[in-house]
């Protein structure tokens, strides 16, 4: 009776499979230690609410946030990338792609569409860093390039959300010719006076600010999102200098002219819809 | 309420007022009489000062702490349908330089300004509307994003001048004011202007060159400030209010030399002590000369602008 909590068997390990744990995906975590319930975070537009902090999230949530009802037509679903180089580092490239179509259900690392967003056609182009860190290859470039066209052809404005680490170093020069090829396209889109709104969301690094993501003709982020050309890790050891509080957050950018505003994600929709209103000259929509 | 040195016996007679109504509300004596009586003493009072300004005296009106704003009228004008913008996409956001997109009734405006603050910190943050070079840049890409999309042009200008530091002349204060001038003497959409404070100089004319120049009553418009111009020519600090009539800097005078083309009128006792009739009075006035400028192609509008810059300036032979 005294022993009642004294084990009798000696050594109980439990096995990491046969441990119970809680489902993932229930919770979320904050970088700030506060914890928010997944159902909760969605309802909040992904924003940690206590913190505001801004959960990265991909195409399929900003779609969600962006479009009425959640309904658009894709564009260029079914493009996806060859190895043209047969590149391999640690694994094929042929390999890789096919693993992390696998991982995300995506083929690859945009995804463009076409919808209504508070009553009024809008073509999106969002990418999605969940595959292969958002990096750029010839068909990131071509659904760019063709989402401008369709733009351009319907004359409607055009999102860019870009979410990305750069280009792809697996199509090598290849993918830093879509720098060329985008730029070339959005002057297009310029010529032909459709507005063209560049959201950089966390991480927007390398050839994408060095290409589309800084050619809006509003550049907006989020709070605290990453934009820089070199990563402050680069930087950092380049240099070898600590890097000032704050180096490349959107609020940075923002101090040193290269965002028009910030924007909490749960305005998002309002203000691009309202900037489009305005700079199209006309009348305002009201949700 | 701040009050200038001129502007005294108005003071006394609105603490008088507010005495007298004080008196009424706490005792039995009836003291309606009395009141109307110091009313319309006050409304006389104001309007003898006001309208026996001197140059010197406007200048100092148009520097009263209470006086709206770039931004005030920006939000009396367009309501919430304001977006502002920011940044030269080169070295940084100049706080002392706001620009952004507005509707006056259903027509979009891109809104330009130099902006000052209204209390020792934020005056600190706007840098006492002086802008840098990079203000001055923002406001020209704000203006060509405008000209891409044919969105008519709005510029208040209130600066005491373009500030005048080591980093600003590093990037160029003069191209950028120069740049701005020369690009706005050819941007293809419809440009007014309102001065709705000071205009001291380059600063001003940064954003300053437009199809319609309007100016209120109480700013004043010149190449210098009248404190800088004395201390130049008279070589002393204490001929500020000659220089301010040398100068010929009131709107009147503007007028006269058509430098400006329109006064808009104030409210008896300035802008300050009647902001909305203020805001009514320069929002129905820049309507009304956007609907005139409309009218004209974009080639006509150039050509017009080009011919009244062209014709400035004042010679023999």
């Amino acid at each position: 009776m005294t022993a009642w909590f004294k084990r009798t068997e000696k050594g109980i390990q439990t096995s990491t499979e046969e441990k119970k744990d809680t489902p993932k995906g229930l919770w979320y975590k904050s970088p700030t230690g506060k914890i928010v319930e997944s159902d909760e975070l969605a309802k909040n537009f992904y924003v940690s609410p206590e913190d505001d902090y801004h959960v990265r999230i991909g195409s399929k949530e900003y779609f969600e946030i962006l479009f009425d009802e959640n309904k658009f037509e894709e564009l260029d679903a079914k493009l996806t990338s060859k190895d043209p180089l047969k590149f391999e580092d640690t694994k094929k490239y042929s390999d890789r792609l096919k693993d992390a179509q696998k991982k995300t259900g995506l083929k690859d690392a945009v995804r463009t569409a076409v919808g209504l967003s508070s009553g009024k056609k809008l073509v999106i182009c969002c990418m999605d860093f969940g595959f292969i860190g958002g990096s750029m290859g010839s068909v990131v470039g071509e659904k760019i390039a063709r989402g401008i066209d369709y733009s351009i052809k319907n004359k409607i404005p055009f999102l860019m959300i870009s979410k990305s680490g750069g280009a792809r170093m697996m199509e090598a020069a290849l993918s830093l010719m879509q720098l060329a090829k985008t730029s070339a396209k959005l002057a297009q889109l310029a010529e032909a006076g459709i507005p063209y709104i560049s959201l950089c969301t966390d991480p927007t690094t390398g050839g994408t600010t060095a290409s589309y993501a800084m050619l809006g003709d509003i550049n907006i982020s989020e709070p605290g999102a990453l934009i820089g050309f070199a990563g402050p890790r680069i930087v950092k050891d380049f240099t070898g200098k600590d890097l000032p509080e704050g180096f490349q957050t959107s609020e940075f950018l923002l101090e040193h002219g290269f965002l028009d505003f910030i924007s909490h994600r749960r305005d998002l929709k309002k203000n691009i819809n309202l900037y489009i209103d305005l700079i199209q000259n006309n009348k305002v929509r009201l949700n | 309420m701040e009050y200038l040195d001129f502007e005294l016996p108005i003071k006394e007679l609105e603490e008088q007022l507010t005495k007298c109504v004080i008196i009424g509300e706490e005792s039995d004596v009836d003291v309606t009489q009395t009141c109307k009586k110091i009313e319309k003493k006050l409304l006389e009072t104001r309007k003898e000062i006001y309208k026996n300004l001197t140059s010197w005296q406007r200048v100092q009106l148009s520097r009263h702490p209470n006086r709206p704003y770039t931004l005030d009228y920006i939000n009396a004008l367009c309501g919430d349908t304001f977006l502002e913008l920011h940044g030269d996409r080169n070295v940084a956001d100049d706080k002392a330089m706001i620009g952004g997109l507005g509707k006056i009734n259903d027509q979009s405006f891109m809104f330009i300004g130099q902006q000052k603050g209204y209390n020792t910190k934020t005056r600190q943050y706007r840098n006492f509307g002086m802008a840098n070079p990079e203000g001055y840049r923002k406001a020209l890409r704000l203006m060509k994003s405008a000209e891409k999309f044919n969105v008519p042009v709005v510029c208040f200008i209130d600066t005491p001048g373009a500030y005048a530091g080591i980093e600003a002349e590093e990037r160029g204060q003069g191209e950028a004011i120069a740049r701005n001038i020369l690009e706005m003497t050819r941007l293809k959409v419809p440009i007014i202007v309102v001065i709705i404070g000071e205009g001291a100089s380059g600063g001003a004319l940064g954003i300053g060159v437009g199809d319609s120049v309007l100016m209120l009553e109480n700013t004043w418009y010149s190449v210098i400030s009248p404190e800088s111009c004395s201390s130049i020519l008279w070589r002393s600090w204490e001929f500020k209010e000659q220089a301010a009539d040398a100068l010929k800097l009131t709107a009147p005078d503007m007028k006269k030399m058509k430098i400006v083309d329109e006064i808009v009128k104030e409210p008896i006792g300035g802008a300050h002590s009647d902001r909305e009739n203020t805001f009514e009075a320069v929002k129905s006035k820049i309507f009304e000369h956007f609907q005139e400028l409309e009218k004209l192609s974009p080639k006509d509008l150039v050509n017009k602008r080009m011919d009244k810059y062209a014709n400035m300036g004042v010679f023999n032979g």
